[in-house]
């Protein structure tokens, strides 16, 4: 039981990721990742919701209604991400304003949805969180590495700290101001989708479709 | 036990054994469910509200201070803070007024409240009711002299009211600066009326020509005026950009602190 608990949390790092596999939760990693301290939050606050939401709806899955239980699921969410939301305003308040929509739109994210229709409702409390820990992990780890290539390359920093000193500053680097644009989430991802499946070749999933082969008369 | 199942005993065994899927446990979980998330999400609320309101007033002053342009982000905020010299000012006659305390007087619930707030009928800000009264910040320098006063100013944009401070030189007619410390644009438009090389552009313009006119513009094009009295409009965010070309004409003309910069520019503050 250990060994498969462990299994969980590691699994959605790489095999089982989130973004990369299920391509979920997408748009927010497009516009929380210009700098690595807010993405590092939105992450946090992304893992512990959907970590609660899993453990809350997983602990009264067997009294949930079928017929209401996407509501159900919503309610749980949307109560704990404006805790987060109020949690944030009161303890990181410049970060907050950074993330602006972006945590009321963590209720949206389909990462915490999917997991508590895929997982919770059929798997017990504990497991449950588990499970959702892991899976806001694998969201983060593509939000840092994705924040790490947008951040250094595009303002010459990483948490803020100068490592390349920009040439407005009087330094050497010009910065590549696309990466400060959220369509340049969307090209990292992908590269990061190339070089996951390029790495783990199971994951590329079948065609839809076969190529017809003409035959020549 | 007689027929040997492990039955449940009790009302509330009974009911939680009871299928899910059944009407009365439908309409129970649903009422219950709400009843608890409210519960947590109020209980949330009330207890962070005086943290947040401590956040709310330090992210204010911080503001004030960056548009006078003498934040330092290693130094105390409340320390910094006093440098200011806080007086509330009765808009209709531009002079200072002991009636209030500056350092509690709330415009925002006395625009609310008919015995210190006018109704506008002339409203280009958007504004509704405007407050009689106002805090303003005077900054001097080490011989006593006005440098900059920081002028707090609203008006609705596209999506919310924006509310900010403008700074202007002791001469009442140059801009130092403008900045918004609250609004809800929309994020990589309107909201871009945060953009530090944006906010850039508002040192050194000016309000009114030589008659007195205010000519200030933010606007597409520069205005016939003159380039001194133009800020250039953001990209995509026409309407957020009219909104603070309106807010901006109207404080700073006779229906906001036109008697004050009279007075100022007089030299009788």
């Amino acid at each position: 039981m250990a060994h498969k608990r462990r299994e969980m949390l590691i699994d959605p790092l790489v095999d089982n990721n989130p973004i990369t596999l299920q391509v979920l939760g997408i748009c927010s990693a497009l516009a929380v990742t210009s700098s690595l301290q807010v993405a590092f939050v939105m992450a946090l606050a992304v893992t512990l919701v959907t970590a609660f939401s899993s453990m809350f709806i997983s602990m009264i899955r067997s009294q949930i209604p079928g017929s209401i239980r996407i509501i159900v699921q919503m309610v749980i969410i949307a109560s704990l991400v404006i805790v987060v939301d109020q949690l944030l305003k009161a303890f990181a308040f410049e970060i907050s304003k950074t993330l602006s929509v972006f945590v009321g739109l963590i209720i949206t994210n389909c990462i915490v949805m999917g997991r508590a229709e895929a997982f919770a409702m059929k798997n017990p409390p504990f497991e449950s969180f588990i499970d959702g820990i892991g899976n806001g992990l694998g969201y983060g780890l593509i939000l840092m590495l994705v924040g790490v290539v947008r951040e250094l390359f595009g303002s010459g920093s990483l948490f803020g700290i100068t490592i390349l000193e920009t040439v407005n500053n009087g330094g050497w680097y010009v910065p590549n101001g696309l990466l400060l644009l959220p369509p340049s989430a969307f090209f990292i991802i992908g590269l990061l989708i190339w070089a996951f499946r390029s790495w783990k070749p199971e994951q590329v999933e079948e065609r839809e479709y076969k190529i017809q082969t003409v035959e020549t008369h | 036990m007689a027929d040997g199942n492990d039955a449940p005993k009790g009302a509330i065994a009974r009911f939680l054994a009871a299928p899910a899927d059944s009407v009365g446990k439908t309409v129970f979980v649903a009422v219950a469910l709400c009843l608890v998330a409210s519960m947590v999400v109020s209980a949330a609320a009330v207890a962070l509200r005086p943290l947040q309101q401590v956040n709310a007033l330090r992210d204010r002053q911080i503001n004030i201070l960056q548009v006078a342009g003498i934040y330092d982000p290693t130094a105390d905020v409340a320390e910094s803070f006093a440098a200011f010299e806080p007086h509330v000012l009765e808009l209709a006659t531009g002079e200072f007024t002991d009636e209030f305390d500056p350092a509690t007087f709330d415009q925002r619930a006395a625009a609310d409240d008919p015995a210190l707030s006018i109704e506008l009928d002339d409203d280009p800000a958007g504004i509704g009711r405007q407050s009689r009264f106002v805090t303003v910040y005077i900054l001097r320098d080490d011989a006593g002299e006005i440098e900059r006063v920081i002028l707090p100013i609203h008006g609705y944009g596209l999506w919310s009211t924006l509310y900010g401070y403008i700074a202007l030189e002791a001469d009442g007619n140059t801009i130092y600066g403008l900045q918004f410390y609250e609004h809800a644009e929309t994020p990589g438009l309107g909201a871009e009326v945060d953009n530090p090389r944006w906010r850039a552009e508002w040192r050194g313009t000016l309000l009114a020509d030589e008659n007195g006119e205010l000519q200030i513009s933010v606007s597409k094009t520069v205005p016939p005026a003159g380039a001194e009295y133009h800020i250039d409009a953001l990209a995509g965010a026409t309407l957020t950009t009219a909104g603070v070309n309106n807010l901006v004409n109207f404080w700073m003309g006779e229906s906001g602190y036109g008697p004050f910069l009279d007075r100022l520019k007089a030299g009788d503050v």
